[in-house]
């Protein structure tokens, strides 16, 4: 009987979210129109604006899904919270990796885009300390020294004291949880975002760089005398309100890139080859500095498990590829959202093409060769037979792992040198490191 | 001489200075060369050389992860970045050199001095520790070592805990308006391991900017020693020596080019030597922690490998720190500016904050090689009085001498550090102050400013301000 109410819960909840998202695909479609004749008429010349129309599409197409896939996973954390089970927990673990598939894809966007970088450390800051949030295994737990607030276990305590500040946490409020990032000054203070959510539905990974991801048990949501680790009501509280405040901010950044949303509007007022800059700078930053620099090849050279970006679902090889697919959309002015509809448009391909077909072919191919890499990360770690995660791949004296990752690093590096050329060859200037509002 | 003769003559001198001065104008404006960048912001001081090709911004991007990142208490699942302590200052770079800028005096008396430290030493006292002296440059406190470590991991304790008091200095100018300067008083307080020496020397020097490094690795050798005057021959009160320093790789003495007294060589023994004194991480270069037969406690901690910062590692945080670029001057047209230059010479600021180098071609270098830059330092140790005196010597330099700091970056060090303290204890507050504590071979060139009219000391100051 409780199994069959179930079911129809969920069913009913997929369905009210298949009309949101068929409305919002709907709206979507009427809306656009007018602006979809103007690039018709333009899409002969591809002009720069229309392809700068195009980067702000795709943006805004990438939040919406990062928006939606974030409401999917509110809907399985209620239902965790009401229905505590494997089954339930399982759901929400797998509504998160689902909303980490369009939001990776959006992370292009936070380089050269001051409006998404400065927004996105409430939405992904890592690494943390877990410490801040729940209880952890001391004997393995490894947190910055002189961090306050590593042990503060927000879901244990009503109050909690950093320094000689007492600061009352009765209330575990959207609000009160935003205040708690970077507390005392330590930016390993996350208290928000998909790292947050991530750790309360795995747990810490105490699996070092061996096989296996973190593994929470359901019944640290459940009540009364089914509850493990004590607090299970306000876990699930926390849980709660910070996917409601993942909700928040993504409605927030949807809005600013929606068709008269206010960042579009001023991305659209300047001179098209900036908009031009901002992509391919964009492109080159996430390719080479974060990507192949601070979460690849510093893992690497660091054998570092503490380096792993996703580190309790152990979904590390998804984020890279993601991130990776993210900055091919841009150049090839494309992006397919998770419902499979494809947007395209005008894209920086085709105007290089125009002009540089050789290069246009070179890029092309530079990306997609990256892709072959991620891709052979991914079925490495997605292996049913011998699953290798990344956090294993950077082992020491993991040969077939480095190689895997140093190849993709190779790649984004060809990839990066391509971009610049692309840049000098639209006369874009120099994609100095200085010219922009992140380091490239 | 015809009216019109004059007119033609001054507009052909007018149109030639224009002409020079917009060349050196177009040089000034990049102190660091083609390295330098034009970041204005708070990040200003953390960007890669501009002229750096991109796959090695990747290797720039991999030092600047160590360099950022926290050290953690060994054994640690993090074995790259394990072996912090037993005893440190703090655990990581950046936490001292904050947004890879200056570091700044403790706020109140009890706040703890995160980005200032304590360096001891006592005066040589028999031939035996001679050969302490060649390598080190001093003579360690018995039982606290070079260097007061006010951190420790759980069951090591700190040393001990720094506090700082102010004591005002009144300086008067000849028109009767006068300015409050404040010398630190510095006491070590809750020593954890007995008394110290009695004749002990104390000398606190707060993190010092991270710009330009690798281009005042860059400047010739032959170019700083040319500049010595260690005598004073030429009788300009002004003498200048250069530090000899012991250089570990080398195993033999050579020039002393970093540190407030130049008491490293090179780029990668003082970031080996940070590493060793500030975080307590050894490397190939320092193999030792720094506990003493006195502290048991530190000796037996658990260790984080034969070197814990490997020599991979550190050529990163060597290739980072090399390439962290100057940013570019952005007012330098305006009059006022162009008086307090003149000012700036005429005082003979310019004798030892010698504007102008040119780096040596290097093969393996090329952000650093061959550029024209504009650091406004020698180089060179000065005798700066007895009012800035530490009164403890390191190799070559004497109590009361110190090398002349680099001026670049003064312009932009409100936005990235959010406060203008100067000196090697923060213990000025602004241009104007660091000016006025300037004493010994500097005191000509104080009483100068000191004897200004107020508008040229404006003009001075702004000049200094906008490099």
């Amino acid at each position: 009987m409780l199994l069959a109410k179930k079911i129809i819960y969920n069913v009913v909840w997929l369905a009210i979210l298949i009309i949101i998202i068929l409305n919002f695909s709907a709206c979507q479609q009427v809306d656009s129109q007018p602006l979809n004749k103007a690039l018709i008429s333009e899409f002969k010349e591809v002009s720069e604006r229309s392809i700068v129309i195009q980067y702000a599409d795709i943006a805004h197409a990438v939040f919406e899904d990062a928006l939606f896939t974030a409401q999917t996973l509110k809907v399985a954390i209620t239902q965790l919270r009401s229905y505590p089970s494997e089954t339930t927990l399982l759901a929400a673990k797998k509504a998160w990796k689902l909303a980490r598939v369009p939001y990776m894809q959006s992370e292009v966007f936070r380089f050269g885009n001051a409006i998404v970088d400065d927004w996105e450390g409430q939405l992904n800051a890592w690494p943390l300390d877990e410490g801040l949030i729940d209880y952890i295994d001391q004997g393995s737990y490894e947190y910055v020294l002189g961090n306050n607030g590593a042990n503060a276990n927000l879901v244990a305590n009503k109050k909690i004291s950093v320094g000689t500040t007492v600061l009352d946490t009765s209330s575990l409020t959207p609000e009160l949880i935003i205040s708690l990032n970077e507390l005392g000054g330590s930016e390993s203070n996350v208290a928000s975002g998909y790292h947050a959510i991530e750790f309360l539905l795995w747990g810490q990974d105490l699996n070092a760089s061996n096989s296996g991801a973190g593994s929470r048990p359901a019944s640290d949501f459940m009540m009364g005398k089914h509850c493990s680790n004590g607090h299970c009501g306000r876990r699930a509280q926390y849980l709660w309100a910070v996917s409601e405040l993942l909700i928040n901010d993504l409605s927030y950044m949807q809005k600013q890139w929606a068709p008269d949303g206010p960042y579009r509007k001023l991305l659209l007022t300047e001179n098209p080859k900036q908009g031009l800059r901002k992509m391919l700078f964009g492109m080159g930053s996430l390719s080479l500095g974060e990507l192949a620099g601070e979460r690849m090849k510093v893992a690497l050279e660091a054998n570092s498990v503490e380096d792993e970006h996703d580190c309790f679902s152990d979904n590390t090889h998804y984020s890279h590829f993601y991130d990776a697919k993210g900055i091919q959309n841009i150049y090839l002015g494309e992006y397919t959202r998770i419902d499979g509809q494809k947007v395209f448009g005008p894209s920086l391909s085709q105007l290089v093409r125009r002009y540089h077909s050789g290069l246009d072919s070179r890029l092309s191919n530079a990306l997609e060769e990256t892709m072959k890499h991620f891709r052979r990360m991914v079925v490495a770690a997605e292996s049913s037979q011998n699953p290798m995660a990344f956090d294993m791949m950077i082992a020491e004296g993991n040969t077939k792992g480095r190689m895997l990752v140093n190849q993709a690093i190779n790649a984004l590096v060809q990839q990066t040198t391509l971009i610049e050329q692309v840049a000098e060859a639209l006369t874009l200037g120099e994609l100095n490191p200085d010219n922009a509002d992140h380091s490239f | 001489m015809t009216i019109f003769k004059r007119f033609y003559l001054s507009v052909c001198i007018g149109l030639f200075l224009t002409n020079y001065s917009l060349d050196l104008v177009a040089n000034e404006a990049l102190p660091g060369g083609k390295a330098s960048v034009h970041n204005y912001g708070h990040n200003a001081f953390s960007m890669p050389s501009a002229n750096m090709s991109i796959t090695r911004r990747l290797d720039f991007n991999v030092g600047n992860s160590f360099f950022r990142n926290p050290w953690v208490i060994a054994p640690a699942s993090t074995r790259a970045r394990d072996g912090l302590g037993p005893i440190f200052n703090t655990n990581s770079c950046q936490s001292c050199h904050i947004k890879d800028g200056r570091g700044h005096t403790p706020e109140g008396t009890e706040d703890s001095a995160v980005s200032l430290l304590i360096r001891l030493s006592i005066p040589l006292s028999n031939e035996n520790q001679r050969k302490t002296l060649l390598r080190d440059g001093i003579i360690p406190e018995p039982i606290y070592g070079g260097q007061l470590q006010d951190g420790g991991i759980p069951g090591v304790k700190a040393e001990g805990r720094i506090t700082l008091h102010w004591e005002a200095v009144l300086q008067i100018f000849p028109n009767g308006e006068s300015i409050s300067l404040r010398k630190p008083l510095f006491e070590i307080k809750d020593l954890q391991y007995g008394q110290m020496s009695k004749n002990v020397m104390i000398s606190a020097r707060v993190a010092p900017p991270m710009i330009g490094l690798g281009l005042l690795e860059a400047i010739p050798e032959a170019s700083l020693l040319a500049a010595e005057d260690i005598d004073d021959n030429n009788n300009d009160g002004i003498s200048g020596k250069a530090n000899r320093v012991w250089d570990v790789a080398r195993n033999e003495t050579s020039l002393g080019r970093f540190g407030w007294k130049a008491g490293q060589p090179s780029l990668m023994q003082q970031n080996a030597a940070a590493f060793n004194g500030d975080l307590g991480i050894t490397s190939a270069i320092f193999p030792q922690d720094h506990c003493t037969e006195q502290q048991v406690s530190c000796l037996n901690a658990h260790n984080g490998g034969e070197f814990e910062v490997s020599q991979k590692i550190l050529s990163f945080v060597e290739f980072y720190t090399r390439n962290l670029a100057v940013p570019a001057r952005t007012n330098i047209a305006d009059e006022s500016l162009e008086r307090g230059k003149k000012l700036f010479q005429q005082s003979g600021c310019a004798n030892c904050h010698t504007p102008h180098h040119t780096t040596a071609k290097l093969i393996n270098q090329p952000e650093q090689s061959e550029q024209k830059i504009w650091p406004y330092t020698d180089l060179l140790l000065h005798d700066m009085g007895k009012g800035l005196a530490d009164n403890r010597s390191e190799f070559l330099a004497n109590g009361q001498e110190w090398r002349t700091a680099p001026l670049w970056g003064l312009s932009h060090q409100k936005k990235v550090s959010g406060h203008t303290e100067l000196l090697h204890d923060g213990r000025a507050r602004n241009v104007l102050e660091a000016i006025l504590w300037h004493d010994g071979e500097a005191k000509t060139a104080k009483e100068y400013v000191v004897n200004m009219q107020k508008g040229e000391r404006a003009d001075l100051v702004s000049f200094v301000e906008s490099l």
